[in-house]
């Protein structure tokens, strides 16, 4: 029993967050990586992308509310979400045609374009603040749990509850959906195809008659279907800041590139090695170890690693360990 | 025109927009423009000498400048002896055995082979985490414990603050040899993101490490290299001297504190930017740019690209760690919550590409003037906004939204400078030459 106990505690503690937390972190790294493949550069607007998209989502999903619609048990955001990653999907080629463009046909040098990605980043950034300010925001409706801690206890006879928000089951089903999306559009249909070309070799890819044009167009499309898809999966399962995700940076690099860049396999292991090291250096594991040691040798503090403030320094960690042991990440990644 | 007219003029621009602000809005507000603008320049120096002289990707700066900060407490506050009796001592074996944990890890690296290196590594670092928690905790625990509400630290050394200056760019300096030593093999962008990383982490541990500066409880009333407004009005000399003037005894003195600051970080900013003109047109400074122009070849002709890349990390952030110890001297407090990417690295950074990379006076140009608009758009986002919502009635939603919307102007007017000068004068304002 103590075992079980264990075990469901260890699940609702650790296992249930570190995989939503996960996937929402491999989407957002896959965007990354989708722009570093194709694009050739790191994208530092991307965390500002996710905002933009999800603060769209937002309206939208408020002014369903305010037509009377909804989706049922489920939030409304999923509903609206497909109009938030066309409003990005317009704001990306925007920012393309009024800005990357230019450099893309000068062949800047990659670091020049990050540069650049700064000023875009200051731009969404401002963008977004202008359209929902600085709030926090918490736009989650419909039911709140599959499962309460307390259902669970009453069903098991167990002493720990085992509680699962409605938001973290989707957020894995959608993270499911958008990469086994992600990966037949890659490997089944002619753009997909032609983008993967593009990625591995451009000078071949040029050569056999791939529009360059077309697959950059394709790719900004997909990036802002994932970045948009990431934040309000974030912002579901959390809340939305604007702040917040500028944040949110860094793991969703540190998951890429952890990967290995460019690699969109490598970015979905990554966002999950990065999860789950964060919440489990982090997470105080005295509630787990008291079912398993015996009373004599039961801890006396919380057992926790390193106080949840210092997730940054987890990410970075690994960060440097992948990169000093295996420079192109754990996935083969490109490198410019 | 020729360039030194066209710099010289650029200069004057700035003097004309901070004498335009002292006129229009007070001269307390262009004083204050002044200072941040000048130690924004000091900023800009150092992200320049990595960036323009040897094109090092560091986004770290806001942890550089932390650390300067942190200097500014660490020197100049007083000591708090029961603090050091309960747990001072905990506290030092216990940093001093993590220290030695890493360099055990690393030379059992470098020593050993195959699977016995794999699994000393870690049971090193494993044991050695834990046998510092041990350590260290309880050490903690206790000086976080003395007196909370005022100190719960170990406090300083109570030596002058101006001391702090060039012991923040120490600190600095020593943080950057070791994140240097680890990450700059990395490519450009790697570097990015492990510098970008590291300054979070720095400012993780100055708001959660209590025990070295408060923490979030931060720690106000710095001592001043300046005198104290106050004392200067109760001073029946300096009155009379402001009434001489025409001046009431409260505007004066706060004129004359702000001159004060002004006038130091006026000296520490020559003195660098001298040091970093004699740098950039010395043997060194040359090499530091063919390095970065072409590394293969430097490293044909027997340049040692690592080594010099670590020399130049270093001074760098040295250079940013003066300036954020000068900027905890201006405040007179260390508050580690107000540290934020966007405003302590990003706009240093628009600062020096905006000024010109590569060039020192461009860095100092791009500090001062980019400082100047990142102050004032506020207020001329909230003119125009006025101006543009005038015809709308009072109290609309649209009226309101866009007047609430100025105070976002900030970010958006950085970005679009930045997006303007990268795309029409990619070399700056005042390129390299």
């Amino acid at each position: 029993m103590d075992f079980l106990n264990a075990i469901v505690a260890f699940a609702n503690f650790v296992f249930v967050p570190g995989l939503a937390y996960g996937a929402q972190l491999a989407i957002g790294a896959l965007g990354v990586t989708m722009i570093y493949g194709i694009l050739r550069f790191s994208n530092f607007a991307h965390g500002d992308t996710m905002a933009f998209g999800t603060a769209m989502t937002i309206w939208i999903t408020w002014g369903f509310l305010a037509l009377g619609i909804s989706f049922g048990p489920l939030p409304t955001a999923l509903l609206a979400l497909p109009f938030g990653i066309i409003a990005t999907i317009l704001l990306l080629l925007g920012t393309d045609w009024a800005v990357y463009r230019f450099y893309r046909e000068q062949k800047a040098s990659p670091v020049i374009l990050v540069i650049v990605s700064m000023g875009v980043m200051f731009v969404m950034n401002g963008v977004v603040r202008f359209i929902i300010g600085v709030r926090d925001i918490r736009f989650a409706d419909g039911e709140r749990f599959i499962i309460t801690a307390r259902e669970f206890r009453d069903m098991t006879g167990l002493n720990e509850g085992l509680a699962i928000k409605t938001t973290q089951a989707i957020t894995v089903v959608v993270a499911l959906i958008a990469m086994a999306l992600l990966f037949w559009f890659l490997n089944k249909t002619r753009t997909g195809k032609s983008m993967r070309a593009f990625s591995d070799n451009e000078d071949l890819a040029l050569l056999s008659g791939i529009n360059p044009d077309w697959v950059v167009k394709v790719t900004w499309m997909i990036v802002a279907a994932l970045a948009t898809t990431a934040g309000v999966l974030y912002g579901l399962d959390k809340s939305f800041k604007a702040f917040t995700y500028f944040q949110l940076l860094l793991p969703i690099f540190a998951a890429a590139i952890v990967g290995g860049l460019g690699n969109p396999l490598g970015a979905i292991a990554g966002g999950f090695v990065i999860a789950f090291s964060e919440v489990t250096i982090t997470y105080a594991w005295k509630k787990v170890l008291v079912y398993l040691m015996p009373e004599s040798l039961e801890p006396d503090g919380l057992v926790q690693l390193l106080s949840t403030d210092y997730k940054f320094a987890v990410s970075f960690a690994i960060l440097i360990i992948v990169l000093l042991f295996k420079p192109t990440g754990l996935f083969k990644g490109q490198s410019v | 025109m020729s360039t030194n007219v066209r710099d010289t003029a650029l200069f004057g621009l700035v003097a004309v927009l901070l004498i335009g602000t002292g006129m229009i809005q007070g001269w307390n507000s262009a004083l204050l423009i002044l200072n941040m603008g000048l130690i924004s320049a000091i900023m800009a120096l150092g992200v320049n000498l990595q960036w323009g002289f040897a094109g090092l990707f560091n986004i770290g700066v806001m942890g550089f400048v932390a650390l300067g900060g942190l200097a500014a407490v660490l020197v100049s506050t007083d000591p708090v002896p029961e603090a050091w009796q309960a747990g001072g001592l905990r506290i030092f074996a216990g940093l001093a055995l993590g220290a030695l944990t890493v360099v055990a890890a690393v030379q059992a690296q470098k020593r050993l082979e195959g699977r016995t290196k794999t699994i000393a590594t870690l049971v090193i670092l494993v044991g050695g985490f834990f046998l510092y928690r041990a350590v260290f905790d309880p050490g903690k625990v206790a000086v976080e414990a003395v007196n909370p509400a005022v100190s719960g630290n170990l406090g300083g050394l109570n030596l002058p603050i101006l001391l702090s200056w060039p012991v923040g760019g120490l600190l600095a300096a020593g943080a950057a040899w070791v994140i240097g030593k680890t990450a700059l093999g990395l490519r450009s962008d790697y570097l990015a993101i492990a510098t970008l990383g590291i300054a979070e982490i720095i400012i993780a541990v100055l708001k959660n490490e209590d025990w070295l500066a408060r923490g979030v409880k931060n720690v106000i009333g710095l001592d001043r290299p300046v005198p104290y407004e106050i004392d200067l009005q109760q001073d029946p000399g300096f009155v009379e001297r402001a009434a001489s003037l025409g001046l009431d005894p409260v505007t004066a003195s706060t004129l004359y504190t702000k001159i004060g600051y002004a006038i130091l970080f006026t000296i520490v900013l020559l003195i660098i930017l001298w040091l970093a003109q004699k740098a950039l047109n010395s043997p060194w400074g040359r090499m530091m740019r063919a390095i970065r122009d072409n590394e293969t070849a430097a490293e044909a002709m027997g340049k040692d690209v690592k080594g010099r890349h670590l020399q130049i990390f270093i001074l760098g952030s040295a250079v940013c760690g003066v300036a954020g110890a000068m900027m905890t001297t201006l405040d007179g407090q260390l508050t580690p919550g107000t540290y934020q990417p966007l405003r302590f690295t990003f706009l240093v950074w628009v600062m020096v590409i905006v000024g010109g990379s590569g060039n020192n006076f461009g860095a100092v140009l791009g500090g001062m003037l980019i400082w100047w608009l990142w102050v004032q758009v506020e207020p001329l986002g909230l003119g125009m906004m006025n101006i543009l919502s005038s015809g709308l009635e009072d109290g609309s939603a649209l009226k309101e939204r866009m007047i609430d919307s100025a105070a976002h102007m900030r970010l958006l007017t950085m970005g679009v400078v930045l997006l303007l000068v990268l795309r029409f004068s990619p070399r700056g304002l005042i390129p390299e030459r």
